[in-house]
C-alpha cells in the first residue's frame, strides 16, 4: 500500500477516546440504574410519582413491576433516537469510535440488516413516548398539589424541570420534525401547509440542540427518581418554597 | 523570518513518502500558500490541485495533520510551532503527490435522476420562501469531497459500491425537497444509494467547510422519507387500501 493510505491519527484538542469512554460510562450507568429502579416495584412519595413509574399501570394477573409496562416506550425511543444512535455506534461498536480513527471490524452492514435496521421504526417509539410525556406533564402538575392545596416545593421544581427537558428532547426529535412538516416538499401548496411550516420552523431549533436535550433529560429523569427515593427513605425532607 | 516545517506526501499510489520542507511564514499564510512556496522555490514537481484560493471551488482538499480540510482555508499559525503534515485525501485513488482521482463522484452523480418537474407545468414558476428555504443550505456545497473522505463507510469499509456518500445524500435531498420536483428517489436511496449504510456518526458534518448540516438536514430527513415508503406498516396499509400514492405536499 502507498504511504498515503497508512492510517494516521486525527489531532483533536482532547484525546479521541475520551468522549466514547464517557458515553459508555454514562449510558451503561443509566441502564444499570434504570433496571435496578424497575426491579424495586414502587416509586412514589406523596404527590410525587417517579418518572420510571409513570403512568402507573398495574395488571393484577401479571405480577411484575409496574415500571416494565411503561419503560419500554422511553427506552425504545432513546435506543432508536438518531442522536443516541450516533453515540452508541461510536462508543459501543466503534463504528467509528472517532472520526478518522481506523476501524478494526471489517464486516459492516450499518442499518441495512438486523438488528440496526429496526431503528427505522423510530417513529412508532416516538408516538409511544409522546403518550408517556402527556402523563409526565400530569405528574408535574400534581407535584404542585399537596393535600389538596397548591404549593411549591423543591420536588415540584425538579418535576417541572424534568418534564420541560423531556419535552425539549421528545419534541425536538428528528422523526417529529419530519412528521410535523419535514415530509412535505411544498408547504405553500399542502393542506395546512403554512401551519405545518411554522411548526417545522419551531421544532428545528429544538432539533438543532437535540444532543443537549438528550443528555440533560437523561440526567433529570435520574435526578427526580433519586429525589423521590431519598424522600421515600426519609433521608431528606422536601423544602417548602412557597 | 520564522519558518514552518512542512511534511508533504510525495509519490504515487504504489510508493511514496513524506518529504520535509522549511517554508518562511508570512502574515495570514494558509497551508496552500506553503504548498505554492514549495512549488515555486523548492521543488517545482510537487503536484497539487487548486483553483480559487477562496474556499469556494473545493479543489485543494487534503488531509492536514490528519484532518480533511481545504488547504486554502487552513491557516499556518493555528499549528504554532508544530510541523504541518499534508497528505492527499485517502478515500480516492492517488494520482501523484496531493492529487487524487475524484472521478468516482461524477459517475455516482450520473446515477441520480435529475430534477424532474411536472411536464404539464413548464413554468415560469412562482416560488415561495417557505418552499425553498431548506434548499439554500444544500446549494452551498462546493464539492470538495471532504465529507466523502471522512465518511467511514467509504474510508474504512471500502463501501463505494454500496453507498453514495454524504455529498450525494445532500444532492438527493436538494432534489427530493424541491417543491417542483415530481420524482421520488427513495428506491434509489434504499437500493444503490445505500443510505442504510450511513449510521449517522456525523463526521461529515464536522469537516464540511460550508458548515452544511449534512446529517441533520439531509441524511436523516432522507432516512425518514425512506422509512415512510419502506418501514412504515401503517402507511403501507393506507397505500394498499387508499389506492394511488399521494405525492408529498399536495
Amino acid at each position: 500500500m502507498a504511504d498515503h493510505t497508512v492510517p494516521h491519527p486525527y489531532a483533536p484538542s482532547i484525546p479521541w477516546w475520551l468522549q466514547p469512554a464517557a458515553t459508555v460510562t454514562i449510558l451503561s450507568g443509566f441502564i444499570v440504574y434504570a433496571t435496578w429502579v424497575a426491579l424495586q416495584g414502587h416509586g412514589s412519595y406523596g404527590s410525587y410519582l417517579s418518572p420510571f413509574y409513570s403512568p402507573q399501570v398495574v395488571v393484577a394477573s401479571i405480577p411484575i413491576s409496574p415500571a416494565f409496562w411503561v419503560l419500554w416506550a422511553p427506552a425504545g425511543f432513546r435506543a432508536t433516537c438518531y442522536y443516541y444512535r450516533k453515540a452508541y455506534y461510536r462508543s459501543y461498536f466503534a463504528d467509528p469510535i472517532s472520526c478518522m480513527i481506523p476501524e478494526s471490524r471489517r464486516r459492516y452492514a450499518g442499518e441495512t440488516a438486523f438488528p440496526f435496521i429496526v431503528n427505522n421504526l423510530h417513529r412508532y417509539l416516538l408516538y409511544a413516548a409522546v403518550a408517556v410525556l402527556v402523563f409526565l406533564w400530569i405528574d408535574a402538575i400534581h407535584a404542585f398539589v399537596f393535600d389538596g392545596r397548591v404549593g411549591i416545593r423543591l420536588g415540584s421544581l425538579l418535576f417541572l424541570a424534568n418534564v420541560v427537558l423531556l419535552s425539549g428532547y421528545t419534541l425536538g426529535c428528528h422523526a417529529f420534525r419530519h412528521l410535523v412538516g419535514g415530509n412535505l416538499d411544498c408547504f405553500s401548496c399542502a393542506r395546512g401547509g403554512q401551519a405545518r411550516f411554522r411548526l417545522w420552523q419551531g421544532v428545528t431549533p429544538l432539533n438543532h440542540y437535540h444532543a443537549f436535550w438528550a443528555w440533560t433529560s437523561l440526567f433529570s429523569v435520574v435526578a427526580v427518581d433519586v429525589y423521590v427515593r431519598l424522600l421515600m427513605a426519609h433521608v431528606i425532607s422536601d423544602p417548602v418554597l412557597f | 523570518m520564522a519558518e514552518a516545517r512542512f511534511h508533504v506526501f510525495r509519490g504515487y499510489a504504489k510508493h511514496g513518502d513524506l518529504v520535509t520542507y522549511q517554508v518562511p511564514i508570512t502574515e495570514g499564510m494558509v497551508v496552500l500558500d506553503g504548498i505554492h512556496y514549495i512549488q515555486a522555490h523548492l521543488d517545482g514537481t510537487l503536484a497539487c490541485r487548486w483553483n480559487c484560493k477562496a474556499a469556494k471551488c473545493g479543489s485543494c482538499s487534503a488531509e492536514v495533520n490528519g484532518r480533511p480540510r481545504l488547504m486554502c482555508k487552513t491557516r499556518v499559525d493555528e499549528f504554532g510551532a508544530r510541523p504541518i503534515t499534508v497528505r492527499p485525501i485517502k478515500v480516492f485513488p492517488l494520482i501523484k503527490d496531493l492529487v487524487t482521482d475524484v472521478s468516482w463522484n461524477y459517475r455516482v452523480n450520473q446515477q441520480i435522476p435529475p430534477f424532474t418537474p411536472d411536464a404539464n407545468d413548464p413554468g415560469p414558476w412562482k416560488m415561495y420562501p417557505e418552499d425553498v428555504e431548506r434548499l439554500y443550505e444544500f446549494r452551498k456545497c462546493i464539492e470538495c469531497f471532504l465529507c466523502q473522505d471522512v465518511c467511514h463507510v467509504l474510508r474504512e469499509h471500502e463501501g463505494m459500491d454500496r453507498y453514495m456518500g454524504p455529498r450525494f445524500m445532500v444532492r438527493i435531498a436538494a432534489l427530493e425537497m424541491h417543491p417542483k420536483d415530481t420524482r421520488s428517489r427513495t428506491d434509489l436511496l434504499k437500493g444503490s444509494g445505500g443510505i442504510g449504510f450511513c449510521n449517522i456518526t456525523k463526521c461529515c458534518e464536522e469537516v464540511c467547510p460550508e458548515h452544511i448540516h449534512i446529517t441533520d438536514n439531509a441524511i436523516i430527513p432522507l432516512k425518514e422519507r425512506m422509512a415512510d415508503d419502506y418501514f412504515d406498516p401503517w402507511r403501507a396499509l393506507l397505500r394498499l387500501f387508499g389506492g394511488k400514492k399521494e405525492p408529498r405536499g399536495t
